[in-house]
C-alpha cells in the first residue's frame, strides 16, 4: 500500500536562511503525527508547506496519491487547528463549524445536521448559538477542532493546538483529540515542542533539529532509543555520569572504581580515555535492585516531591544524576544530606 | 467592621476626587452644556421671550431647506467616498503587502493631512483645480481637457466633495487602520483552509469584522464634514449655500433678521448630527453583537 | 502561491496622486509669481507683511494657553476618574465625543448669545474676556484630542499600581501627580500638545466670529485679495502642521512601552 502522506526531499529557505533542509517521511492513511522540536527547528515552516501557506523551495508533498505541492491552500481539502483557536469572532458557533460546509455549498438543512452531529463529538451540544467571546479557551479550541474536521478533510494539521492552554486542559484535551482522531481514523499531523505532549499521543513522531530529521519512531523507540544526543536529550530526561574505558574491544569502562560492560562504546574510545555515559532516571534505583550490576554511593543534593513521584538529585563524586521513587506514604522522604546508595543496570547506559 | 473602618478615608478622599475633576465638568457645563441648552431654548423662544414653534417653523424655507440639503449631501458624499477610499487604500497598504516603509509613510503623512484643512486646504484647491489652477491648465493645454467647460467647478457640490476628500480619506485611514491590523492573519488562513477564497473571506469574515469600525468612522466623518465651514468658505465664499455657511452669516449680521431662527438652525444641525450617530448606534448594536 | 500586488498598487498609487498633486500643484503655482521665471516671490511677500507675524504670534499665544488650561483640566479629571471613579469614565467619553458631534460653529453661536457683554458673565464685554473665551473654545475643540492622548497615556503605564506603589512609599497626592504620573505621560500629553497646537493655528471660524486678529481671519482676508501669496501660506501651512506631526512621531520613540501598550 502507497503511503498517505509523502514528503520528498523538502526544502525551505528564507533569503538565505535555510529553515528546513532537504526532508522525507512518509505516513500511512489514519497515522497521527507529530512534528517535535525547539522553536525554530523547521516543524511549523513543514506543517505551513503541507497546508499551503508557505511554498516550498524545492520538493514536493503528496497527499492520497495527488502531488499538492502547487495547489492553493483552499484547494488541498485539508482541515488545520491554529494555536490561538482563530475561530471567526463575528460568527457563532454553529457557523463557525459550517463555514466550510457553507463555502462548499452544502445545503442548510444537512448542514445543520452535520454541525449539530460535530457539537455532540466534541462535547458541546447546544453550544451553536454562542459566540467565541462566550466560551473558554479550551470550548474554543474544540469548537476549532469541529470546525476543522466539519468538512471531512482529507487529513487534519495541528499547529501546536494546545499551548494556549491551562495545564489540566491541556491534558483533557490532548485525550480527546486522540480519541477523536482514532473515531474517524484521520490522518493527522501535530505540530509540538512539549515531547510529553507528543509521546502520549502519536503513532510516529518526527523529531527536528535544525530544520533535519534526526530520528523518526514509534514513542517508544524515540524515548529508548534515542538515536542522536539531542534527540536523547530533548525527549525525556537524560544523566550524565563520567567514566573511564577500561578495555575498549571488551566495551568495559570503570564508573567510580567499579567495573562495567556497556553496550556499545564510540569507535573513538581508547584505553583510558574519559567517556560520558548516559541514563533515563527511571533505570536508577535507591538500593538495589532486581538485575542491578552497579552500585554507587553518594549524597542527597536535593529532593522534589511531586506527588506521586519524589525526584531525588544525588551527587556521585562530581557528577549529579536525577532519579525518580515513588513516593510511600508510610515512609517521610528522603531528606537533603543523606548518604544514599542507588543501583543501576550496565546495560541501560547509552553511550551518545 | 471593614466597612465602618474603611469610611473615614473614603469620606476623606472625595473632597480630592471633586476637586481634580471640577475643572472638567465646571469646563463641560459652562462651554458645552450650557451653551447647547441656551440654542434649544432660543429655539423655541420668540422675540419677547414667549415659547413658541414659530422658529421650528421658519426653518422650512426653500432657502433653509436646500442649505441643509446641500450640506447633508456633501457631508454623506465625502464620508462615504471618504470611508470607502480611505478602507481600500488602508487595506492595500496594510493586507496588500506593500513594504513595510511605506506603510508608516503613509501613516505620518494623513496624520498631517487630516489636520490639514480649513483655509489653507482651500487655498491648495484653489492652485490646483480653480479656474486658473495649475492642473486645470495643465489638463486644458496639454492633454485638451477644460474641466470648467466640461461643467466642473470647484466651487460646486463636486468641488466641495472632492476637496473634503482631502481631510476625510485620512481621517478614515487613520482610524481603521488599528481595526485592520487586528483582523488575525489566522482567520484568513483558517478561511482559506476551509475552502474559502480571499474574496468569500472578505464577505463572511473580514468585512463584517471591520463592519462596526467603518460605522463608527462613517459618522465620525459625515460630523466632521457636516460642522466645517473654514473650507467651504475659504473656497467658494458665500456661493454655496451650505447651512454652515448661512448659520455663519447669521451670527456675524443677523442675516436671517430673527435670532430666535439662527437658534432653530443651529438646533436642526445638532439633531442632524445626532440623528447620524443613532442610526450608527442603532446598526452597530447590531453588528456587534458578537463582541464584548 | 505568488500573491499579486497589482491591485494594492495601483490603489495606492491613484490615491497618492490625489493627495500629492495637490500639493506639488500649489507649490509650482505659489513660484510663479513673477511673470518670467519660477521665484520665491509670493513668499517673500508673505514674510515682508507685518501681518503674518502679528497674527501668526496671536494664534501661538493662544495656542500655548489652551494647552495648558486643556492639560490642567484633562490630566487631573481622567487620572481621578481612572483611579477612583472608573463608573464615571462612559460619561466622560461622551463628554469628550461631544465637540466632534456638536459643530464649532454651533458652540460658538452659544457662547456669544450666553456670554455677551450685557449677560451674567460677559466674556466678549473686554479684549481679554475675549481672549480667554477664544482660548477656552479652543480647549473644547481639543478636547477630544487632548482627552484620548492622555487617557492612552494613563492606560499604557497603569497609573493604578504606581499609585499604589508610591503611597506605600510615603509620597502624598500632590507628589504623586507631580513627580510620577506627569513624568510618565509627558510624552502622551506633549502629543495631545502638538494636536492641538495643529488644530488651533490656523483655525478660522471660532476667532473671526470673535472678531480676534489671529492666523485664520488673516489667511482668509489675503484669499480675498492675493492670487500668489494664498498657494505660498498654504505650503506654509503645510509645513507647519508636518512639523506638528512630526514632533508627534519623534516623541512617540520616547513613549513608555509596556505590556499594556499591546492590549
Amino acid at each position: 500500500m502507497a503511503a498517505f502522506l509523502e514528503v520528498n526531499n523538502l526544502v525551505k529557505s528564507f533569503g538565505s536562511n535555510t529553515v528546513v533542509k532537504g526532508v522525507n517521511f512518509a505516513f500511512d492513511k489514519g497515522e497521527f503525527i507529530s512534528l517535535l522540536g525547539p522553536s525554530g527547528c523547521g516543524k511549523t515552516t513543514i506543517l505551513r508547506m503541507i497546508a499551503g501557506f508557505e511554498n516550498p523551495t524545492s520538493g514536493s508533498i503528496k497527499v492520497d496519491g495527488q502531488d499538492i505541492t502547487g495547489l492553493k491552500p483552499n484547494q488541498r481539502q485539508l482541515g488545520m487547528v491554529f494555536q490561538a483557536y482563530a475561530l471567526f469572532p463575528n460568527l457563532n458557533v454553529g457557523d463557525n463549524i459550517g463555514f466550510g460546509l457553507k463555502i462548499a455549498g452544502m445545503p442548510a438543512d444537512e448542514r445543520r445536521a452535520r454541525v449539530d452531529e460535530m457539537l455532540k463529538l466534541i462535547g458541546l451540544p447546544g453550544f451553536e448559538k454562542r459566540y467565541p467571546y462566550e466560551m473558554s479557551g479550551g470550548q474554543q479550541q474544540r469548537v476549532a477542532l469541529a470546525r476543522a474536521i466539519a468538512p471531512r478533510p482529507r487529513m487534519l494539521l495541528l499547529d501546536e493546538p494546545l499551548s494556549a492552554l491551562d495545564a489540566k486542559i491541556r491534558v483533557s484535551l490532548r485525550e480527546e483529540i486522540r480519541a477523536i482522531q482514532l473515531d474517524l481514523g484521520i490522518t493527522t499531523v501535530f505540530v509540538t515542542h512539549d515531547q510529553e505532549e507528543a509521546l502520549s499521543i502519536s503513532d510516529r513522531i518526527v523529531v527536528m533539529n535544525a530544520g533535519n530529521i534526526d530520528q523518526l519512531g514509534a514513542p517508544h523507540e524515540i524515548y529508548n532509543k534515542p538515536a542522536t544526543r539531542f534527540v536523547a536529550t530533548f525527549v525525556g530526561h537524560l544523566n550524565t555520569i563520567e567514566a573511564t574505558v577500561l578495555d575498549a574491544a571488551a566495551k568495559t569502562v570503570s564508573i567510580d572504581g567499579q567495573t562495567a560492560t556497556v553496550p556499545a562504546l564510540p569507535t573513538t574510545a581508547n584505553n583510558g580515555s574519559a567517556v560520558s555515559l548516559t541514563l533515563r532516571p527511571e533505570v536508577l534505583a535507591v538500593g538495589a535492585r532486581e538485575g542491578s550490576d552497579i552500585t554507587l554511593t553518594g549524597t542527597i543534593a536535593d529532593v522534589t516531591f511531586l506527588g506521586s513521584v519524589i525526584r531525588l538529585r544525588v551527587q556521585l563524586g562530581q557528577n549529579v544524576v536525577s532519579l525518580d521513587t515513588f513516593n510511600d506514604q508510610r515512609t517521610a522522604p528522603p531528606a537533603r544530606g543523606e548518604p544514599v546508595t542507588i543501583s543501576l543496570a550496565s546495560k541501560d547506559l547509552l553511550v551518545l | 467592621m471593614t466597612d465602618t473602618a474603611s469610611q473615614p478615608t473614603q469620606r476623606r478622599r472625595i473632597p480630592w476626587d471633586a476637586l481634580a475633576i471640577a475643572p472638567f465638568v465646571i469646563f463641560a457645563v459652562m462651554f458645552l452644556v450650557l451653551p447647547t441648552i441656551s440654542l434649544i431654548g432660543g429655539a423655541f423662544t420668540d422675540r419677547a421671550g414667549n415659547f413658541t414653534f414659530e422658529n421650528i417653523g421658519g426653518l422650512f424655507t426653500p432657502q433653509i431647506l436646500n442649505a441643509y440639503w446641500i450640506s447633508i449631501r456633501v457631508s454623506g458624499a465625502s464620508a462615504i467616498l471618504g470611508a470607502l477610499i480611505g478602507l481600500a487604500i488602508t487595506l492595500a497598504i496594510i493586507r496588500g503587502k506593500l513594504p513595510a516603509p511605506l506603510r508608516s509613510a503613509v501613516m505620518t503623512f494623513s496624520g498631517v493631512a487630516s489636520n490639514f484643512a480649513g483655509v489653507p486646504l482651500a487655498f491648495a484647491f484653489i492652485a490646483s483645480l480653480g479656474r486658473i489652477g495649475l492642473v486645470t491648465i495643465i489638463l486644458r493645454d496639454v492633454f485638451g481637457l477644460d474641466l470648467y467647460r466640461a461643467g466642473f467647478s470647484l466651487f460646486s457640490f463636486w468641488g466641495l466633495t472632492l476637496t473634503y476628500l482631502y481631510f476625510q480619506i485620512p481621517l478614515m485611514m487613520l482610524t481603521i487602520a488599528p481595526a485592520i491590523d487586528g483582523l488575525k492573519k489566522e482567520w484568513n488562513e483558517a478561511a482559506q483552509m476551509l475552502g474559502a477564497s480571499q474574496w468569500q473571506f472578505w464577505r463572511y469574515v473580514g468585512l463584517p469584522i471591520l463592519w462596526p469600525s467603518v460605522l463608527g468612522t462613517l459618522s465620525l466623518l459625515f460630523a466632521n464634514a457636516f460642522g466645517a465651514i473654514a473650507t467651504a468658505w475659504a473656497l467658494t465664499g458665500s456661493n454655496l449655500n451650505i447651512v454652515t455657511v448661512l448659520l455663519y452669516n447669521q451670527i456675524r449680521g443677523d442675516a436671517l433678521q430673527n435670532p430666535g431662527l439662527g437658534a432653530a438652525l443651529a438646533l436642526g444641525m445638532i439633531v442632524i448630527t445626532s440623528l447620524a450617530n443613532i442610526i450608527y448606534l442603532f446598526v452597530a448594536q447590531r453588528a456587534e453583537r458578537w463582541m464584548k | 502561491m505568488k500573491t499579486n500586488k497589482f491591485w494594492p498598487w495601483l490603489i495606492f498609487i491613484l490615491g497618492a496622486a490625489y493627495f500629492i498633486i495637490p500639493l506639488l500643484a500649489t507649490f509650482i503655482f505659489s513660484l510663479r509669481m513673477r511673470r518670467d521665471a519660477l521665484s520665491f516671490d509670493a513668499y517673500v511677500s508673505v514674510f515682508s507683511d507685518p501681518k503674518f507675524f502679528a497674527t501668526f504670534g496671536y494664534s501661538l499665544v493662544v495656542g500655548v494657553f489652551t494647552i495648558i488650561v486643556g492639560v490642567l483640566v484633562v490630566v487631573p479629571a481622567v487620572y481621578f476618574v481612572r483611579l477612583r471613579m472608573p463608573w464615571l469614565k462612559p460619561i466622560m467619553e461622551f463628554t469628550t465625543l461631544l465637540p466632534l458631534m456638536i459643530p464649532a460653529l454651533v458652540l460658538v453661536y452659544g457662547y456669544i448669545r450666553l456670554y455677551g457683554s450685557s449677560s451674567l458673565i460677559p466674556f466678549t464685554g473686554s479684549v481679554l474676556g475675549t481672549d480667554i473665551l477664544l482660548t477656552c473654545a479652543y480647549v473644547m475643540l481639543a478636547l477630544p484630542y487632548m482627552y484620548r492622548a492622555v487617557d492612552n497615556g494613563m492606560r499604557t503605564i497603569d497609573i493604578g499600581t504606581l499609585t499604589e506603589a508610591a503611597q506605600i512609599a510615603g509620597a502624598n497626592q500632590v507628589q504623586i501627580i507631580g513627580q510620577i504620573i506627569l513624568p510618565n505621560i509627558l510624552v502622551a500629553i506633549l502629543s495631545g500638545a502638538f494636536l492641538t497646537f495643529a488644530i488651533v493655528i490656523g483655525e478660522f471660524t471660532i476667532a473671526s466670529l470673535l472678531a480676534r486678529p489671529a492666523f485664520g481671519p488673516y489667511l482668509v482676508g489675503i484669499g480675498t485679495n492675493r492670487a500668489y501669496e494664498p498657494a505660498a501660506l498654504a505650503i506654509i501651512s503645510f509645513v507647519i502642521t508636518w512639523g506638528a506631526m512630526g514632533m508627534i512621531n519623534v516623541l512617540g520613540r520616547f513613549a513608555p512601552r509596556t505590556s499594556a501598550r499591546n492590549t
